[in-house]
This record gives structure tokens, sequence and C-alpha cells, in this order.
């Protein structure tokens, strides 16, 4: 817990991640939105590509190792990283050092030990690098909130994100059963095991349309366009959207 | 799934066993039920314990410890086990360890004659080595005794869970089961009840018989006590310490991993073991016995012997990565918490070994010839580490697993046979350079255009994908890519100057 910072303005650098560059650019604009809002500035390494996520989860570690190193790369100037996506933060946290390791560079390693403690996911720099929860937002809608995994279980965001979402004026923020339970996107896992993956979807569909909210919410893109995928195929009108995209609304 | 075992070496690959299984409506409901009972129990007695994270801690280090000195371990329980009048015996593979176990099972009759029957306490690792086929092929039939066990054998079904193993029926299959399967003499089952107390009262007419004619017992073990050369049993049933306690020979398998140093270690796997398994503060029954009773007295088992399996063992020890694996002492936490294993049940891991645990530990044990598309059986939704009494990280050796697949898979002419893998090699390029990266967002937007709808909205979408990803759009649609990424967008603002473009987003 940092509060102090709270007023200081930091330069932020902006790690938007491949998917959420390619798909959700709408996401990026509003982080940018937020941090602005807040005081801070906002810079965007342009050589960033991917974290690498893909590649080593699926199995394909040596490919995933470039990766690692182009971010050090892009980011190595940087005061403060932030990244709208809890998946791609974990994949940083749980996995950087460990390729490191693998790439048995020392220079590599040092670089990572220091570049992590930099890199926040973006409701944890809100709530824990700056110490805020009301960042001056208002969405008059009926919102549930959905924990990814890696949010919950890797980064341990704990409720921070519902703090922030309760501190939106107009918000209807009602709790979703089974909050812990997974999606069932798990990356290629949706592909590679579809049924199973279809399954699970089912469960967590039922559980957002038992909260009758119009919208569902959370902090990685890539279960939202999993969860979303289900909803918007039954014609469900439930719409998904990334909780930056929320923290950015104004009356 | 029936009669044949489930034996990873010919079972159909996961997501193809998945596909059936998930249509099983009544499989799924009871799955769902039972491990939604078992967790529920679990997270109030865990919660209850102030020091939970300090056990975890203990039972790993306990475990870690054990496993980087088994050598040390193992010769010290041989010796102590021998000293109290038990019999060991090593076994280097399944196969090994079948025939040791028929021949002392054959020389345990009354003189030396082999006997037609033997009575089973529920074991994991004799499941592993398809022990009881083996008996069957060699004139010996063997009785489960373990109730769910029981159930599974007579209705000629296939464990499903390491610990609940017919947590996939329900009482009113069960009962059908008893009806049709059990031909007590004397007993007519036409109106058997259906309350546990019924099928309760069926199973111990049926077993009773057994544990008192039957003359020799084959168990597993929870754990071996390298200092006091005991071997400890826990359950819930009691019929376990019949077997330990009523024949005249008893023969213990277990898996060389199943040895803990010291009798204290107990204190702390007695605590995670339990609450872990079955939600229960302590198991009903405790069983630890030392060799044989030389005394006059002359209580239980006369003969007592213990084989050692290694079965693959000593090859996940050597690799740094996995051998967490064998950590495992066998709750069965994971399963109960995996979502995976929630929708398609246990069968669908074609191996004896299910869930979480069971999709990192059957593949090890094939020595990753048999059993690849286990470890891709997970979202790598981390639930099942969350849950491990010894902090076992499921999904990261679930990582390390798939990369020995990949390898396999991208050796020599493997690749041209695997789109994935091409497609994957081709996108991890992409990655590495920003210039393709971009012109790589400009060819997919172009690839998806034919694919694309417009809905009530004015906003595209692809509700239907070519092969492999075509995976995605049976059940959920996909936007098409906006027209412009972020970075063309923050460029752009950039060039105008920040103010403006921050504002009119």
């Amino acid at each position: 817990m940092e509060s102090e910072e709270a007023g200081r303005g930091l330069r932020v650098s902006l790690f938007i991640t491949c998917y959420n560059d390619t798909l959700f650019p709408e996401t990026g604009k509003a982080v940018v939105k937020v941090l602005e809002r807040l005081g801070h500035t906002v810079d965007f390494p342009a050589g960033q590509t991917c974290c690498g996520q893909m590649h080593w989860n699926t199995g394909y570690q040596e490919e995933g190792l470039p990766m690692l190193t182009r971010f050090l790369e892009q980011f190595k100037d940087s005061e403060v990283i932030v990244s709208p996506s809890t998946s791609c933060v974990a994949m940083m946290k749980d996995h950087y050092p460990i390729m490191a390791e693998r790439m048995k560079d020392p220079k590599i390693t040092a670089e990572v030990a220091a570049i992590l403690p930099k890199v926040w996911e973006f409701s944890q720099f809100l709530t824990q690098k700056l110490g805020i929860e009301d960042v001056g937002a208002y969405f008059p809608h009926r919102v549930t909130y959905h924990a990814s995994c890696h949010g919950l279980r890797s980064l341990h965001l704990g409720d921070g994100p519902q703090r922030l979402l309760r501190a939106v004026r107009g918000i209807d923020l009602v709790e979703i059963e089974n909050l812990e339970q997974c999606c069932g996107f798990g990356g290629t896992f949706a592909i590679k095991n579809a049924e199973v993956s279809s399954a699970m979807l089912a469960d967590k569909v039922r559980g957002v349309l038992n909260t009758r909210a119009e919208v569902v919410t959370g902090c990685d893109n890539s279960c939202l366009m999993h969860v979303g995928g289900s909803l918007h195929r039954q014609r469900t009108g439930v719409w998904p959207l990334h909780i930056a995209e929320i923290l950015a609304g104004e009356e | 799934m029936s009669g044949a075992g489930l034996d990873p070496r010919t079972a159909p690959k996961f997501q193809v066993a998945a596909r059936r299984l998930v249509g099983d409506a009544q499989m799924r409901k009871n799955v769902r039920h039972a491990t939604n009972v078992i967790q529920t129990k679990r997270a109030k007695v865990v919660a209850e314990m102030p020091d939970w994270e300090d056990l975890r801690e203990s039972g790993r280090q306990i475990r870690r410890h054990t496993l980087r000195h088994l050598d040390y371990y193992l010769l010290q329980f041989e010796k102590n086990c021998t000293a109290a009048g038990g019999v060991v015996h090593w076994a280097r593979d399944a196969e090994e360890a079948r025939q040791i176990v028929i021949k002392l099972v054959k020389q345990s009759g009354p003189q030396g004659e082999s006997p037609t029957e033997i009575i089973k306490i529920k074991s994991m690792t004799t499941e592993e080595i398809q022990l009881n086929q083996a008996l069957e092929e060699a004139g010996v039939h063997a009785y489960e005794t373990d109730l769910a066990e029981l159930i599974i054998q007579l209705g000629h079904d296939q464990p499903s869970h390491i610990v609940v193993p017919a947590l996939h029926k329900n009482r009113a299959q069960i009962r059908e089961i008893f009806q049709r399967e059990m031909h007590l003499p004397g007993s007519d089952f036409s109106n058997l009840g259906g309350t546990p107390q019924d099928l309760a009262d069926a199973a111990r007419r049926f077993l009773r018989e057994k544990f008192l004619r039957v003359k020799t017992a084959v168990s597993g073990a929870n754990f071996l006590i390298a200092d006091t050369g005991g071997v400890c049993i826990v359950e819930s049933e009691g019929n376990g310490r019949m077997c330990l306690t009523l024949p005249e020979t008893l023969i213990s398998v277990a898996g060389i991993d199943k040895v803990v140093p010291k009798f204290s270690d107990l204190e702390v796997m007695l605590q995670l073991l339990p609450r872990s398994a079955t939600g229960e503060r302590m198991n009903p029954y405790n069983s630890i016995w030392t060799g044989v009773d030389k005394t006059a007295a002359g209580d239980g088992p006369r003969t007592f012997h213990v084989v050692l399996v290694d079965n693959a063992r000593t090859k996940i020890l050597a690799d740094e990565e996995a051998r967490q694996t064998l950590q495992c002492i066998r709750c069965g936490a994971c399963l109960n918490a995996c979502p995976v294993y929630l929708q398609t049940g246990g069968h669908a891991y074609g191996s004896v070994y299910a869930g979480p645990i069971g999709a990192i530990l059957t593949p090890q044990l094939m020595e990753m010839h048999h059993a690849q598309s286990l470890p891709y059986a997970s979202s790598l939704c981390g639930a099942c580490y969350e849950v491990c009494p010894v902090k076992i990280d499921i999904p990261e050796v679930l990582i390390h697993l798939r990369n020995k697949v990949v390898k396999q898979q991208s050796s020599g002419l493997n690749i041209l046979a695997n789109p994935e893998v091409m497609a994957l090699k081709a996108v991890a390029r992409v990655f590495r350079s920003e210039a393709v990266f971009r012109i790589a967002q400009k060819l997919g937007r172009l690839a998806e255009l034919p694919l694309s709808h417009k809905d009530s909205n004015g906003v595209g979408w692809i509700d239907w994908l070519p092969g492999m990803l075509g995976g995605w759009t049976q059940v959920r649609d996909l936007r098409v890519m906006p027209k412009q990424t972020f970075r063309q967008w923050f460029e752009a603002r950039e060039k105008a100057g920040k103010k403006g473009a921050a504002d009119g987003k």
C-alpha cells in the first residue's frame, strides 16, 4: 500500500497485450482515460507485442522465450508498467523468472527480478499501488463481476475490483454464484477441449443470467470474450465489458 | 466402461471420451452433487484450522524431504519391517508386482495350497497394476470390501475417483446393482430399500460372510513408516480393519513414494489427509501395524508381506520439475475442486487416477508414451493447487508436461502432420517483430471479413470458424476485429496532441 503516491503524477507505461491491442482497443482507451483523469501520464512502448502466455502455457516454451526478451527491451526504462489483463500479468509474475532461469543468462535473470515489481495489473495498480477505490466514475447499470482465475489465485486481487466497482456512482453491483469457478476459457483449452469448455461455460453463463445483470465485467478480456461469445450466441442482451471501461464512465 | 479396466495404453484421448461423457446427464448430476457435498465439508473443517497453511507447508516439506532421500528411507523401512516379522519384496514394474502378489497368494492357503478367493482393501496401487484381473486369470477371485469398490465390482464398472470410486453412481443405481448382483443365499433382495441403512445392511451381510471365511487379504497402504517399519491405512467403514485383522496372510502393495521418515510425521499427515479427502477431522478407522504379532496371543495375520512397487516412479523422481507429483497422498481434493472433472467425471481420463492429479501422474507413469492428451485436460484455473494438502503445483507440472508433448509432436516429420504445431510456431514468429505483428493484424481483419455478419446493433460477429477453430464457434460467437487497433489509436492521438484525442476518445 503506497497511497501517498496517489497525489503524485506517475509516468505509466502501458502494456496493452496482443489481444487487447487487436480485439479490444476500447479497453486500452479506457485505461488511458482513467489514468490521465487521476493525473498520471501514459506512454506506449511501440515495439511491444505479446507476453508469451499462449505459447508457454500450451507447451511451446522455446517459442515463448523471445517474447520475454522483447518485453524487457521495450519496458527497460519504464517507471511503472500497467496492463489490463490478469492472465498476462500472472504469466509474467509466475513464469518470467522460470523463463529467465531457462535461458541461463544472469543478465536476463537480473532484469526480470528488477522489472517484475514494477508490473501491475490495472485494478491492482489502482487499489494497491495508488491505494484508491473511487476513481470518479459513473455507470448507471446492473453489473456482475467475473473473477478470472489468474486474478483470483495468482495475483490475489481479492475484492479489490469489487471495491472499485462499488465506488462507481449509479452502479447496481450484484454478486454471481460460484464466483471462484473457472469460465472454461483456459486459452487453447477452449479449442482443444471444446466440449468440456462449453459445459463449463454453460455453468458460468447460467450464473451470469441468474444475477439479472445487464453487464458482466472483469479484469481480463479473454474470459469476457469467452463468456460474452455465449451470451451473444444466445441473444441474452447481456454485454461483457472490461472494468476499465466502467471506471472510465462519466456523467 | 466395463470389465476391461481403465488402461491409459488403450484409452481414447481425453477430448474424445469427454465428448461422450458430457452427454451423460445422470452421471453429471451425481458427480456435481457428490463433489459439492465433499467440498463443502472440506471447506468447513479446513476453515476451523488456524494453522492450515502451516500444516500444508509442513506436509510439503515432509514429502519433499522424503523424496530427496527416498533410497535411504526405503531401506530403513525394509530393515525395520523385516525385523518386526514382515517380508519386503521389490517390484520394478506392474508386471513384476503382479507376479509377486500372485505367487504370495498362491502360497498362502493351508498346507501351501492356493486359495481361490481373497479379500481386498481399497487400494489405488493395485488398481494401477491391474491386479484383480491378473488374479482372476490365475484362478483367484478378489472380493473388494470397500463399499464403493464393491459397488464398482458388482456393477462391472470402473472407479471414477481416487477416494470415492463410485461417486458417479447415485443411491437408486446402487440399489439396482445390489439387487441384480449380490445373490445372497436366503436373502430376498426384491424389496431391498433404498436408504443408506438398507444399502449398508445389504453390503454388511454380503461382506461379513467373506471376512469370516477368506484367509488371505491384499491391501494398499497410505503410509509406510521408515523408522518403525509400520504400515498405516486410514478408512471410514471398518471393512479395512476386518481385512487387516481376520486373515492369516496379509499382502500390502505400496508405491515406493508412500514412505514417510518418522512415526511422528503422521501427526501432520493424519491432519491433512482426512480433512482434504472426506472433510472429516479424523478418519473413523486409523490402522497402523508393524510386522506380525510374535507373542503367544498371535493376534492378526501370521504372515505379512509388503510389495514395494516402482512402476516408473524413479523416472518421475529424476525429472526435477515434475517430481513434486510424487508428493501426492491421494486425498482427491483436487478432483473435487476441478471444474473439468466436475463436467466429465473420472472415466474420461482413461486411467484409475482421474482429475488434476491423474492428468499429471498418468502420463508420467506411462513414461509419456501414452495419455499425452491428459496434460491438456485443464483450463489451468489453479483450483487444484489451492486445495492440495501437500502443495503440488499441478498447473506448473501440467505446463511442463505439455512442453514434453509438444517436443514429441515437433520432432522429425511429426510436425507436418500437426496443424497446431505449425500454427503456433508461425504465430510465435509474428510476435518476434512489431512490423510483422501489424501486418498480421491487418491480414486477420481481411481473413475474417467473409465470415462476419452484422447484428441488429451494426456490430460484426462471426458464428462459424473453420477447422480446429470451430470448437470455439460451436457455442460461442466471436466479435470481429475493430477497424482500428489500440496502437493505431494511440499513435494518431500522439500525433494530434494528447489533450483533444483523450477527451474525444
